[in-house]
């Protein structure tokens, strides 16, 4: 109990059993992501996690401050975890060890620790990764890839070459290939069926591994660990923008159900998106974030050159959260209507 | 019977809390045995402390007043037994601080006898009977009496029957919300003295002329919405026609003025608005008991109902008199080992207090003998991840996180901004915090930067007004000076000229070198008038 001062009752939360519960609905996703699309996954979890307590460690050490106690709160197995999810599960070890270097020692701890961050240190992760090595970002295992563990475990370490034969593109990214290339079907379902990436209603593998995504993401909602403003507007704003661009031609561009459930949409829009630190915190600011996230998702991964846009969508978007919270305020209890709702930085400067 | 007879506005934010009260909600009220020494700090209300009007040595009687309201904003207040004044100087009081304030120490003789008794109503029967109110008198006769309210803000009641100017008072609301954890005195009181509530609440719509009373209570207790039920059924039905018990729902902090009258009448006040100019009034339950032992009894507020629990043998609800002891009380309740501090108030708005012991006073509701099985102890504090938990149990509707952060980092001015003085201090956002921080404390922090702030700009600009004043009349002095000295040269040159004129048949050009002659003493003058310093201020800081 705080000795000084009321309230002397607490209910019994902690950051520390809000990450446990993002971490508890994250499992649903791990679990069909081993048995769909590769084991080699729990080792990218491994790595990152390790490394993420080392750096977080090492990093609370040097800024003095209670290490144990900072590291208890499991944020950085969130981070962690998420990294893993993101990268390519074959990419080598020192990748993974990169991008949570770069989320745990830059994005987060030298800006100040949990709290402090104004980027999502996972998606700084994967922009930087993807912008200093492209090509491994880039190498998905191939659909129906045989490898045993053994062997992928030592390509993610670097015993095994990494043979080209073992990773195809992804379905987003045969599509963005066809749209650029011109080689066109009757519609993007018959493209993708032709390459054998299509499944039962978008991606094939990824389709269930993004159900099991948005399982977890409801537990979040249900647990009210995260708000339900983010993750409705993400998905209505990037269903909105892809049913348009289905219905003008859709020769050249997929369903919104294909959106949704391929790429990292609904890991981004429910575990993502959602970071309470770099994201809105006003109801109609997260609204705005979640809306302009799937938005600018939908059109970097459309018309961009990268495979998927959720991390720079999150990212442009975490630019503006501090700007959004200002002219979103809620109004005080009591002021009415009629009143005009004062913002922040109106008033002049005060004296003290 | 006792339907819910009306809609309810939820209020924004508000946490439902374990309510606690059951080690004492069944214990009667109680007479603590009279103690022997009584200590009355001064500061008993709101506003102005009143001024002490015996010494020590002087024999007292109960129920004498021995401290006079100082200005409008201010409450008497009288010995909670006979006795004699022993002393009045600094004691400790009940306060976070922990500091000493000034206060009446009364020895007790044991007699408990009580002086001279005038209620208002027998001094007033024939008005009374006739329904013919004086306001203006029965608000001095309450200052007198040393009302004030007694939910815990002790704000002196006959203030709150001014009405305001133009606004039909519709609304009268008795609050018997009691949202706080383990405080059982206001429902006891309605258990026991549902009558004379309602006498008081009888008394209190006739004087204020108002459309309808409304009886507040939360829905954990039914007995007491029976006992004031009952208590409304015994009466004529033409007198109590426009009195309702209505039963709220018990979500923290139901109590609070704004929140209440929001969840009754829908209206909200808005920023620096009081309830009356929205023709609402709002009484505590144990407020109109005390009036009623006012105007009917001639008795001024000198003992109240103070709910003991927490970690001590025997819980209960105990009448005790101002001033008695916080730790004899304790005692008395048989405070166990395992306790290690006392929570003066409830435990959501409370404070530890801070010394071992301390007077009672007229705000104090509830003791609760602290020990960590009741309060286990909290987490140390972490960092803000802006979870916004905060913001949406802010009754307010304030943004916690936002405050905490200037406060935090020293902005004070930026908390204004956020409306930090609209905060209430209710602890909703602390107690849904994940990372344990004590929100209230930094709002306190900030609260008392910011009235520091507001006051040495006072102080400054008066000094400068001062200043410029004083600069303004040394100028305005000087000139004044001058212009005498002037007039006095031009009168005696022109009369020199005339001299001269008279002396000499004065060629024309005389008048001409008269008027240079005058120019000339009038710079002199001018230059010795300002060499004339003027004596400087006293008390100026020049």
């Amino acid at each position: 109990m705080n000795p000084f001062s009321a309230p002397y009752l607490h209910r019994p939360v902690s950051i520390q059993r809000s990450m446990n519960l993002v971490l508890l609905a994250l499992l649903p996703g791990i679990l069909a992501y081993l048995l769909l699309i590769g084991p080699a996954l729990v080792v990218q979890i491994f790595i990152a996690s390790v490394s993420a307590l080392l750096f977080e460690g090492v990093l609370l050490y040097w800024r003095g401050k209670p290490v144990k106690e900072r590291l208890h709160d499991h944020s950085a197995l969130v981070t962690a975890w998420l990294i893993a999810l993101t990268f390519p599960p074959l990419s080598p070890w020192w990748l993974t060890v990169i991008g949570v270097f770069f989320a745990i020692v830059i994005a987060k701890q030298l800006y100040g620790g949990l709290g402090q961050n104004p980027f999502n240190p996972a998606m700084i992760a994967f922009a930087v990764c993807i912008i200093a090595f492209p090509a491994l970002m880039s190498q998905w295992p191939a659909q129906g890839l045989t490898l045993s563990f053994s062997r992928q475990v030592e390509i993610i370490f670097g015993f095994a070459p990494h043979l080209d034969a073992l990773t195809s593109a992804t379905p987003l990214d045969a599509i963005k290939t066809a749209l650029k290339t011109d080689v066109l079907h009757d519609n993007v379902q018959e493209l993708l069926m032709s390459q054998n990436l299509y499944g039962t209603f978008a991606g094939r593998g990824w389709e269930w591994v993004t159900t099991a995504y948005l399982c977890g993401g409801i537990f979040l909602l249900i647990m009210g660990v995260i708000s339900w403003h983010v993750p409705l507007a993400f998905i209505v704003s990037m269903s909105a923008l892809a049913l348009v661009c289905w219905l003008v031609d859709p020769t050249r561009f997929a369903d919104p159900l294909f959106h949704l459930f391929s790429g990292g949409a609904i890991l981004g829009a429910f575990f993502i998106a959602t970071d309470p630190v770099s994201g809105c915190a006003t109801p109609r600011g997260k609204l705005i974030f979640g809306a302009g996230a799937g938005l600018l998702a939908y059109l970097i991964r459309v018309f961009g050159s990268f495979p998927d846009g959720i991390a720079f969508a999150v990212l442009l978007m975490n630019l503006t959260a501090p700007l959004l919270d200002l002219y979103c305020q809620p109004r005080v209890f009591g002021a009415l209507p009629s009143m005009p709702v004062k913002r922040a930085d109106e008033e002049k400067e005060d004296a003290p | 019977m006792l339907k819910r007879l009306r809609q309810f506005f939820r209020f924004p934010g508000g946490i439902h809390l374990a309510h606690r009260k059951e080690a004492s909600s069944e214990k009667a009220i109680t007479q603590l045995p009279l103690p022997e020494k009584l200590i009355l700090p001064l500061r008993q209300s709101a506003g102005a402390t009143p001024v002490p009007i015996v010494k020590a040595g002087d024999k007292v009687k109960k129920g004498q007043r021995i401290a006079a309201a100082e200005g409008w904003i201010s409450a008497s207040l009288h010995a909670p037994t006979s006795g004699t004044v022993r002393d009045v100087g600094d004691y400790p009081v009940a306060h976070p601080s922990g500091l000493a304030a000034p206060s009446i120490v009364i020895e007790a003789d044991g007699e408990d006898a009580w002086g001279e008794r005038q209620p208002f109503l027998e001094q007033t029967a024939t008005e009374y009977a006739r329904q013919v109110f004086n306001p203006e008198r029965v608000q001095h006769y309450l200052q007198d009496m040393g009302v004030v309210g007694m939910g815990g803000a002790v704000f002196p009641s006959h203030v709150k029957l001014v009405k305001a100017p133009g606004i039909p008072l519709e609304t009268l609301i008795v609050n018997g919300a009691e949202c706080e954890p383990f405080v059982t005195c206001d429902d006891r009181l309605m258990r026991e003295r549902a009558d004379e509530i309602i006498s008081g609440l009888i008394f209190l719509t006739e004087l204020l002329g108002v459309r309808e009373a409304l009886i507040a209570i939360e829905n954990n207790k039914p007995e007491a919405a029976v006992a004031m039920q009952n208590a409304l059924a015994a009466r004529l039905e033409s007198v109590v026609h426009h009195i309702r018990v209505v039963i709220i729902p018990a979500i923290y902090p139901a109590g609070s003025l704004k929140q209440l009258v929001y969840m009754l009448t829908g209206k909200r006040a808005p920023i620096g608005v009081l309830p009356t100019q929205l023709g609402v009034q709002c009484f505590n339950v144990a407020t109109i008991h005390a009036i009623w032992r006012a105007v009917a009894h001639g008795e001024p507020l000198i003992r109240r109902i103070v709910t003991v629990t927490g970690d001590v043998e025997r819980p209960g609800n105990l009448e005790v008199p101002l001033g008695a002891s916080i730790a004899d009380i304790l005692r008395y309740a048989g405070m166990r080992g395992s306790a290690d501090g006392c929570l003066v108030g409830g435990p959501m708005m409370g404070f530890l207090l801070p010394h071992g012991d301390a007077p009672i006073g007229k705000g104090i509701h509830c003791l609760i003998a602290r020990s960590p099985q009741l309060f286990p102890p909290e987490a140390p504090e972490s960092p803000c991840i802006r979870c916004t938990s905060c913001a949406e149990a802010c009754p307010q509707g304030l943004l916690p996180y936002e405050l905490y952060w200037w406060s935090r980092a020293g902005d004070f001015a930026k908390t204004q901004r956020y409306h930090i003085h609209e905060c209430i201090e209710c602890g909703c956002c602390a107690y849904v915090c994940p990372a344990s921080i004590p929100l209230p404390q930094y709002f306190r922090f900030a609260k008392d930067q910011l009235r520091a702030a507001a006051k040495n700009q006072e102080m400054a600009d008066q000094a400068r007004e001062r200043f410029e004043f004083r600069q303004f009349r040394i100028e305005r002095e000087k000139a004044e000076r001058a212009e005498k000295l002037a007039q006095a040269a031009r009168a005696q040159s022109a009369k020199r000229a005339v001299e001269q004129a008279g002396a000499s048949s004065a060629p024309p050009t005389s008048e001409a070198e008269a008027i240079i002659a005058a120019a000339v003493e009038r710079t002199r003058m001018a230059h010795e008038a300002e060499t004339i310093d003027p004596k400087p201020e006293p008390g100026n800081p020049a």
